[in-house]
């Protein structure tokens, strides 16, 4: 039988430069192929020509077969009677994959009655039935919201029902859960599972993520720099890579499965946080502004960093992580509960003791593009700390190169701009500004999450020699488990602004208490086919998104999407209904801890 | 969402009582109406002089507190506008002008910014083409043309086509022909006839702006993430060149339309000079001349009602083209 998706030599130029070069990819029926490569390396680009959807610079030569038609050169016409059809696509940022102004059941009817000759109500009745199989609660009344009411995960999954309104032969997927927690991305990646099971499309799987690629497809090809340098099924190429670069590649990817070294006993404690809170009002009006509700960004949160250590903050969007940062970084007596810097207590210091502390308290940021001055040569960013903190000309001269050096930059492209360095380099040289005064806390906000895998390691190793050489300490937020494993000594994790678990990284990876820890432990794909799918099976799948956190919430704020909660007597139910699970240091915020074993 | 409406509503009246307040008495004091009288030719008396002031109720001799109060009273409790300085009524006046000004300018207004909405969509779809580059050439052309030259230039070109095709058919000044008559028909299409001149220029207005704005914000639209969605659902150009783009990149224009629908009235002061229509633009510009208090005030009320309408109306389009505003308004 001939293939249903059959690539060969496929180039694409952007403007004149080539973005992909003589690709050949066959796909099966009902086959889930994983494309895999890291930022820039074409994977979306094959993707999107396929159904002819690439910006209008680019120029695309060889041949792409669907089912046995030559769709690379068909006319407009032709292309439109197949998209949606016989090949449908799923985007990765749902947000602005919808039409903001157009309800979600009548985009998704939109997409029915592409194809098919039936009539508005019945195409209407379709919609909330895809809705209904995706798993949206509610589908009729949720058809009728607009793209902005609906979560990222809710989103994504509505993009799925679109896609498979029109019933295709092939559903080209461009990184579906790149922009989703990982509790969501393991939601979504069951309904694509699912999708494919329903409708039998074949699946081209496009993703930077080995560990999705891993759970989900059969045949994995592996992409770089525009050419596909390895392909083959997914234990081939996972477990026997014949290519340096893939070998490289798995090699890069932090695995919360990895054998950890035990670390040393560390010192005495350098930030001491309990109960901290923080809210924000709701303001409604136009000339007189009244409060209509409250945001509880941060709403109990503890931490404890000791010298030459590194506690990981971890959690999902909106778990209140950079707020926490941010209200650290103030200086300023917190809204509730208390901070202790270096054994001095926020709040009661005078502006030249916060200006002290400031010094050995610094910050990277996450996005090393936003968080560099564009005009700014590097050198300067990096003396920019100094100077404010009173050093004459001559010390910023003999610490600026030292700087570069130390964080591994040429000291000699001291007077280059950032746009001239790569994301790897430019967050070296916010690494470098950061140390410029010598602090003794370094807070992290997601400092690797924007970097490719490879690039990441090099970060990572960067990160863990510095803080061997200078005896730092760390205050690292991220959501990714897998570089949280691969560099913290301890772990807090944070659900809706509080505090649920916290421990030693090996004890909590290993047996984990609180259920929110096992979910979210359980939720990270490992980059293994077969351990990978073997997990699938027992995998934890949280129901549903985060609850708002506008509200404050009686008893344990979990228990909404709590897969213990549904097991518990009545009795036990009633006191997580009622009563607060405290939190105590190294421990779980759960009235009923188990300990279970999730990796 | 309806008491929403109402709260802006209320606002926005106690906003026009204040700017309605500011105008009597800004006018008040920058006016001098003694020196129109004492101007005239054959001169009047001092005592005729007073006597004038004190009927229209801006006899400088009594306190500017007094006056306001008076006028006040008449003109916001009992809505009486007063007399304009000619004896005239000021309400019947502007009754009169603002069917003028609205006769003048809808049609012409209403015609542009549709066309303007469609050529900036158009040609943002064929960005850097030909057509594209010929429209944008032509309404920067009609943007940095005086309204007075491109009047003149219309006119220039109604009589050249009236001598060669020996005819009147194009009218150029006036609301109508003096003596028309005859049945219903005759009087329209006469009308229509003289309405031809001063549509086409303010409806080429209206087109080259707004065919920029439309266009720029079409542009934001097409390189969208959702356009591109629509196309992989499999839908043909029209529906999402339309229904997903152009529906979309109408929101930001929602702002333009509105402040269009303000100048509509109060900006149209050479349109009317030139082609002999006595509307509100033209209003305005006498009675500052004359000195005539009643009537600078009068028009100023008119301004403030159009601005604060227009905001009102700019609030309601965005709420019907934007769900999104919706709910957090």
């Amino acid at each position: 039988m001939s293939p249903l998706l059959d690539i060969t030599s496929l180039d694409v130029d952007f403007g004149g430069e080539a973005a992909v070069r003589d690709v050949n990819l066959t796909l099966d029926r009902g086959e889930v192929l994983g494309l895999v490569g890291e930022s820039g390396s074409g994977k979306s680009v094959t993707a999107l020509s396929v159904l002819g959807l690439l910006p209008r610079n680019a120029t695309a030569r060889g041949s792409i077969r669907l089912d046995g038609t030559e769709l690379l050169g068909a006319g407009e016409r032709a292309l439109t009677r197949i998209r949606g059809d016989r090949a449908a696509m799923v985007f990765q940022d749902p947000l602005s994959a919808f039409t903001p102004v157009h309800r979600i059941g009548d985009q998704i009817a939109e997409a029915v009655r592409a194809h098919r000759d039936i009539g508005r109500e019945q195409a209407r009745t379709r919609a909330v039935e895809l809705l209904d199989l995706v798993g949206i609660p509610e589908p009729a009344l949720r058809a009728k919201a607009f793209p902005h009411e609906f979560s990222g995960g809710m989103r994504q999954r509505a993009m799925i029902a679109m896609a498979m309104a029109g019933e295709p032969d092939l559903i080209l997927a461009d990184e579906p859960t790149t922009a989703l927690d990982v509790t969501i991305q393991a939601q979504i990646l069951d309904v694509l599972r699912t999708a494919q099971r329903e409708t039998g499309a074949a699946v081209l799987l496009v993703s930077h993520d080995l560990g999705v690629i891993a759970g989900t497809a059969d045949r994995v090809a592996v992409m770089r720099d525009g050419r596909i340098v390895e392909q083959g099924t997914a234990a081939e190429v996972f477990h026997r890579p014949r290519e340096p670069y893939t070998r490289q590649l798995l090699a890069a990817v932090p695995r919360i499965d990895a054998p950890r070294e035990p670390r040393p006993p560390t010192g005495g404690t350098v930030l001491k946080v309990r109960g901290l809170t923080r809210t924000f009002p709701v303001l409604k009006g136009t000339v007189v502004k009244r409060r209509t509700g409250t945001v509880y960004a941060v709403d109990g949160v503890d931490l404890d960093v000791r010298r030459g250590e590194t506690l990981a903050l971890v959690g999902e969007s909106g778990s209140g992580k950079s707020t926490t940062l941010f209200e650290l970084l103030e200086l300023a007596a917190p809204e509730g509960g208390t901070v202790e810097l270096f054994g001095q207590r926020l709040g009661s210091l005078t502006p030249a003791e916060a200006k002290a502390l400031r010094r050995r308290v610094q910050i990277v940021f996450q996005d090393p593009m936003a968080s560099l001055d564009p005009r700014m040569p590097v050198g300067d960013i990096i003396a920019e700390p100094l100077r404010t903190q009173g050093a004459d000309r001559a010390a910023v001269a003999r610490r600026v190169p030292e700087l570069l050096t130390q964080v591994g930059l040429d000291p000699a492209h001291a007077d280059r701009f950032p746009h001239q360095f790569s994301g790897g380099q430019r967050q070296r040289v916010g690494i470098a500004r950061a140390l410029s005064v010598a602090p003794e806390l370094l807070v992290l906000d997601e400092p690797v999450s924007a970097l490719d895998v490879s690039v990441q390691a090099g970060v990572l190793d960067l990160l863990r020699r510095l803080k061997e050489e200078l005896g730092l300490a760390y205050l690292f937020v991220s959501h990714d488990l897998s570089v949280v494993r691969n560099i913290a000594d301890r772990v807090s994790v944070v659900y809706l602004g509080r505090t649920v678990e916290a421990g030693p990284v090996d004890e909590v990876f290993a047996r984990p208490r609180h259920p929110y820890t096992q979910a979210l432990l359980s939720a990270v794909p490992l980059p293994d086919p077969e351990r990978e799918r073997e997990r699938q099976r027992s995998r934890i799948l949280l129901a549903g998104d985060p609850p708002s956190p506008t509200r404050r919430y009686d008893g344990c704020r979990f228990r909404t999407r709590c897969p213990l909660y549904v097991q518990l007597t009545v009795d036990e139910q009633k006191r997580c209904a009622h009563d607060v699970p405290g939190f105590e240091q190294d421990g779980a915020a759960c009235h009923f801890p188990r300990a279970r074993t999730v990796l | 969402m309806p008491s929403y409406l109402v709260k802006r509503l209320g606002y926005h009246a106690v906003l026009l009582l204040a700017a309605v307040c500011l105008s009597y008495l800004l006018a008040s004091l920058a006016l001098d109406p003694r020196s129109y009288y004492e101007g005239r030719q054959p001169p009047l008396s001092p005592a005729a002089v007073d006597h004038h002031l004190t009927a229209l109720g801006l006899d400088d001799h009594q306190p500017l507190r007094e006056r306001f109060l008076h006028w006040a009273d008449r003109a916001l409790l009992h809505g009486d506008l007063g007399r304009t300085i000619d004896g005239t009524s000021v309400d019947a006046e502007f009754g009169r002008r603002i069917g003028v000004s609205l006769r003048l300018l809808l049609a012409g207004t209403v015609l542009g910014t549709v066309a303007g909405v469609l050529a900036g969509a158009w040609t943002a779809v064929r960005q850097y083409r030909f057509s594209d580059r010929a429209v944008t050439v032509i309404s920067f052309a009609l943007l940095s043309t005086p309204v007075f030259l491109l009047a003149i230039l219309l006119k220039t070109g109604a009589i050249w086509f009236n001598q060669t095709t020996g005819t009147d058919l194009i009218q150029f000044t006036g609301e109508k022909s003096p003596g028309v008559d005859g049945g219903f028909w005759t009087v329209l299409g006469d009308r229509a006839v003289h309405l031809l001149l001063p549509t086409l220029s303010v409806a080429l207005f209206a087109l080259a702006g707004y065919s920029r704005y439309q266009r720029s914000s079409m542009l934001d639209v097409l390189g969208s993430d959702y356009l591109r969605t629509a196309r992989a659902k499999g839908l043909g150009r029209r529906a999402v060149l339309l229904r997903h783009g152009l529906r979309t990149a109408l929101i930001p224009m929602s702002t333009y339309f509105s402040y269009g629908f303000l100048a509509l009235f109060t900006g149209a002061t050479f349109t009317e000079t030139i082609f002999g229509w006595h509307g509100m633009g033209e209003w305005f510009v006498n009675s500052i001349g004359k000195n005539d208090v009643n009537s600078v005030v009068a028009v100023n009320i008119f301004a403030a009602v159009t601005v604060l309408f227009s905001g009102f109306l700019a609030d309601l389009l965005h709420a019907a083209l934007d769900p999104r505003i919706r709910k957090t308004s």
